[in-house]
């Protein structure tokens, strides 16, 4: 029996061994290279790669409602807003700071194109516009059409198609 | 020879003088030590490739969080965007900047910038962003001054205990869902209280510090 603690000690020894640092389990987490990795991550995935979720081709256009005008003004504001501005004249912040002026929505020009031509120029890029695939989900693509649509529309208008309760608010 | 040596008295001093010092140091070390920070990392704002700085994006030129974070409202992570984000406009302004070299080449070779993490989680956690953008916490409840920050800094401890100071009083930190994303929202007369919106969001304070919520 006086080996008893020599054999109790042992063993919590070996216990002690399966204490491993539980924070940094062997698990792979987004944005972070395989332990030992070299290689890093390409930016962008190379051409004709697609997500095993991707539906094939683009979505149809969503029937039009207040919820789709809602989405397509929040994410006007957040991805095109920097350069377009918020009333869609193209003299947002980032053209203020020397990026080219993209036209402005109110052009002709624009008030003709297709609802198809917005929806490619989102999704390819045009001219020294960046394509916007990644950044804009192919729905929000076309809630952000309706809401371009909307401010060519509120353009023109006058103070007598408002609803007379909302009136006092532009006053 | 005597019982008392001609140091003895030397030798109990120090004696006693150790055990007041070694007691400081235990009570330093439990309660002062963890909170100091140097460990903690608060304000500790690591290295990174390009100097980025929230302060010029954000409160300058008033981009929103989520042009660049694009998985915040749908994913665990906020995620970090792609070069191609960066170079949307880098392509045409600041194109010769030295600092911006990094951002170029990275472009040009199609591999990732490699930045280094400011917030980093221990992996037993399972912390999910969308879930508190989805309940009305703001950005900055817990990014505090990232808007205003010049290079990016960790301004929390990130311990348990301060994620729990939320999880157990979650009103104070709730905000209108519109206002998510407001770098520089204040609470103002005419906000809704915390209780209010806790209510509206389907906040359960009881079910929040369960060991389960964060940890599986």
């Amino acid at each position: 029996m006086r080996r008893l603690p020599i054999i109790a000690v042992a063993g919590l020894a070996l216990a002690m061994a399966g204490c491993d640092n539980m924070a940094n389990q062997p698990k792979r987490l987004p944005f972070q290279l395989p332990y030992g990795a070299e290689a890093n991550w390409p930016a962008l995935p190379p051409a004709g790669i697609v997500a095993n979720d991707e539906p094939f081709g683009p979505p149809p256009p969503p029937p039009v409602t207040i919820a789709l005008l809602a989405r397509g003004q929040q994410r006007y504001d957040i991805y095109c807003s920097p350069c377009h501005n918020r009333v869609g004249d193209g003299n947002g912040m980032i053209v203020q700071r020397g990026f080219p002026r993209p036209p402005s929505y109110f052009s002709a020009n624009l008030i003709k194109a297709s609802n198809q031509h917005y929806y490619d120029v989102i999704t390819h890029g045009h001219g020294v516009m960046y394509p916007y695939a990644v950044r804009v989900a192919p729905p929000d693509r076309w809630a952000i059409i309706t809401y371009i649509r909307a401010l060519q529309a509120s353009e023109n208008a006058r103070l007598a198609e408002v609803p007379p309760a909302q009136r006092s608010l532009l006053q | 020879m005597a019982i008392f040596g001609p140091r003895a008295n030397l030798w109990m001093n120090t004696a006693l003088v150790s055990v007041v010092v070694l007691f400081l140091g235990a009570l330093l070390s439990i309660w002062v030590v963890p909170v100091m920070g140097y460990n903690t990392q608060e304000r500790y704002a690591p290295e990174q490739p390009v100097p980025f700085s929230h302060r010029h994006h954000v409160t300058g030129l008033g981009l929103d969080c989520r042009y660049c974070h694009m998985t915040v409202e749908t994913g665990q992570y906020a995620g970090m965007p792609p070069t191609e984000t960066c170079m949307t406009c880098h392509s045409q302004i600041w194109t010769h900047a030295g600092v911006l070299e990094p951002v170029r080449q990275s472009f040009a070779e199609n591999i990732s910038l490699r930045w280094n993490w400011v917030y980093r989680l221990p992996d037993y956690v399972y912390f999910d962003h969308s879930i508190h953008i989805a309940k009305g916490v703001g950005c900055t409840e817990c990014h505090v001054s990232i808007g205003d920050e010049a290079l990016t800094r960790k301004t929390t401890t990130l311990y348990m205990s301060w994620c729990l100071d939320c999880h157990r009083n979650p009103a104070p930190h709730l905000r209108p869902l519109d206002q998510v994303f407001n770098p520089s929202w204040k609470r103002t007369a005419n906000t809704p209280s915390g209780t209010a919106l806790m209510t509206a969001y389907h906040i359960h304070p009881e079910t929040l510090s369960d060991c389960g919520v964060c940890h599986r």
